[in-house]
């Protein structure tokens, strides 16, 4: 028996990959999570891309400024030397690869490398991409974070995507609520699974070969 | 002596004329030039192409210009959010044109038009959808696409302070697209909350020199 990672945990999880010093751009929804776990002892500057390095939390109620919010239209506080800049040095920042790492949200990743996340391609489906393509293609590592399979069971990390791309093998690593993969020239690489679970186990909730590094038993 | 300063909203917006390309400073609502645009829907202008990074929220500011039914065709990144119900219902009723750009694309190419660059060579998009059909370049072993500016015929944009020849400082993550769309337009008109004299801004944190700005309103 295993127990996938909740939210949290996984969040925490990747939190614990980002080293002191970094310029970080967390994408919307769970990657934003991420903040809550960075170790406070550690200097990390959060980008946004609507124009703020050195983000900080959310400020206290009644301290909100519709003036001073995030890329998901939230409203956020910043840090002490902290700064901001007007759209296009903010993309200067994400194309020109001066963000060290950004963490997105998934639809589906390939073993490639490949990401889809911004559009399902239903003919009904209104399209927004907003800044996902510059963060696939701008920022040093991309890592993603995503449940290993979609509500119905299907699995998220594929030979091909089936999604349209929002960038061409642009993901360095991928963490679930399972496992942590990374993706190298020699296909996926799986480096750590959750108590419990098997290679066979993980395989099968997985729609691309995976290989297993030594410490993943 | 030069004094880009007009009294009122509607006489800023006064010459915008039917068929227009409109340049939308704002993310979200923060930068969003509410009391231009009022002016801009009580003026009457109509067949807009407006360029924004998103497509109106709630019922007002650009919602509000959707809704009045003044806009011909949207260029922005991300029209679909929780309350762009304006925007989704002429989208949906085949009512309204989308060009859908990346928000870096958007960005580099609005600085393009203002740099008076021809285009642009982006990785972004690349293999994608948004890049279907355009020209496409290897650069040093990296995939680019060619991406043309994006100019305008007038800006609207929101600034904290200005002055008479048109410099202007923006409040935290308002600035957004103020700087580079008004060095994309012909004609930036900017609402300021309040005018300075000349020289009360210092000129090491002007954002936006005033060669960039033709006119200016205090909101």
């Amino acid at each position: 028996m295993y127990q996938p990672l909740n939210r949290d945990q996984l969040a925490a999880r990747v939190a614990r990959d980002i080293p002191e010093g970094s310029y970080v751009n967390l994408g919307i929804g769970l990657p934003t999570r991420i903040a809550n776990f960075l170790d406070p002892e550690k200097e990390i500057f959060l980008h946004s891309e609507n124009g703020l390095l050195g983000m900080g939390p959310a400020p206290a109620p009644g301290e909100e400024d519709p003036e001073l919010i995030n890329a998901g239209k939230e409203f956020v506080t910043l840090l002490t030397g902290g700064c901001y800049f007007h759209h296009g040095d903010s993309f200067t920042m994400m194309r020109g690869g001066h963000i060290d790492i950004c963490v997105l949200g998934a639809f589906q990743i390939a073993a490639n490398g490949d990401l889809a996340n911004w559009h399902t391609g239903a003919a009904d489906a209104i399209p927004a991409v907003g800044g996902a393509m510059d963060l696939a293609v701008g920022a040093r590592k991309v890592f993603v974070t995503t449940d290993h399979v979609t509500k119905k069971g299907e699995p998220k990390i594929v030979e091909r995507c089936s999604y349209p791309l929002t960038g061409v093998g642009c993901v360095a690593r991928i963490y679930t609520d399972l496992a942590v993969i990374d993706v190298t020239p020699q296909g996926l690489l799986v480096q750590e699974m959750v108590p419990g679970i098997s290679r066979e186990q993980l395989q099968a909730m997985t729609g691309a070969a995976l290989q297993f590094s030594a410490n993943c038993q | 002596m030069i004094d880009k300063t007009v009294a009122t909203a509607a006489d800023a917006v006064a010459q915008i004329y039917d068929g227009a390309t409109v340049m939308i400073g704002g993310f979200g609502s923060a930068g969003q030039p509410a009391e231009l645009i009022d002016a801009l829907i009580a003026q009457g202008a109509r067949e807009l192409t407006i360029v924004n990074n998103n497509a109106g929220n709630g019922d007002t500011g650009l919602a509000a210009l959707l809704k009045a039914r003044r806009v011909k065709k949207m260029i922005c990144s991300f029209p679909r959010q929780s309350d762009s119900y304006e925007f989704d219902a002429l989208y949906r009723a085949g009512e309204i044109e989308l060009e859908l750009v990346p928000q870096g694309n958007l960005a580099c190419r609005i600085q393009a038009a203002g740099s008076g660059l021809g285009a642009v060579f982006t990785p972004t998009g690349y293999g994608t959808l948004l890049a279907e059909g355009k020209e496409t370049r290897e650069i040093n072993g990296k995939h680019y696409v060619l991406e043309y500016p994006i100019s305008a015929d007038f800006a609207l944009i929101k600034a904290q302070h200005g002055d008479r020849w048109g410099n202007l400082v923006y409040r935290k993550t308002a600035r957004n697209f103020g700087p580079i769309m008004a060095a994309a337009a012909k004609v930036t008109i900017a609402q300021v909350s309040e005018i300075v004299p000349l020289g009360a801004l210092d000129p090491e944190q002007v954002v936006t020199p005033g060669i960039f700005v033709q006119q200016l309103v205090a909101v």
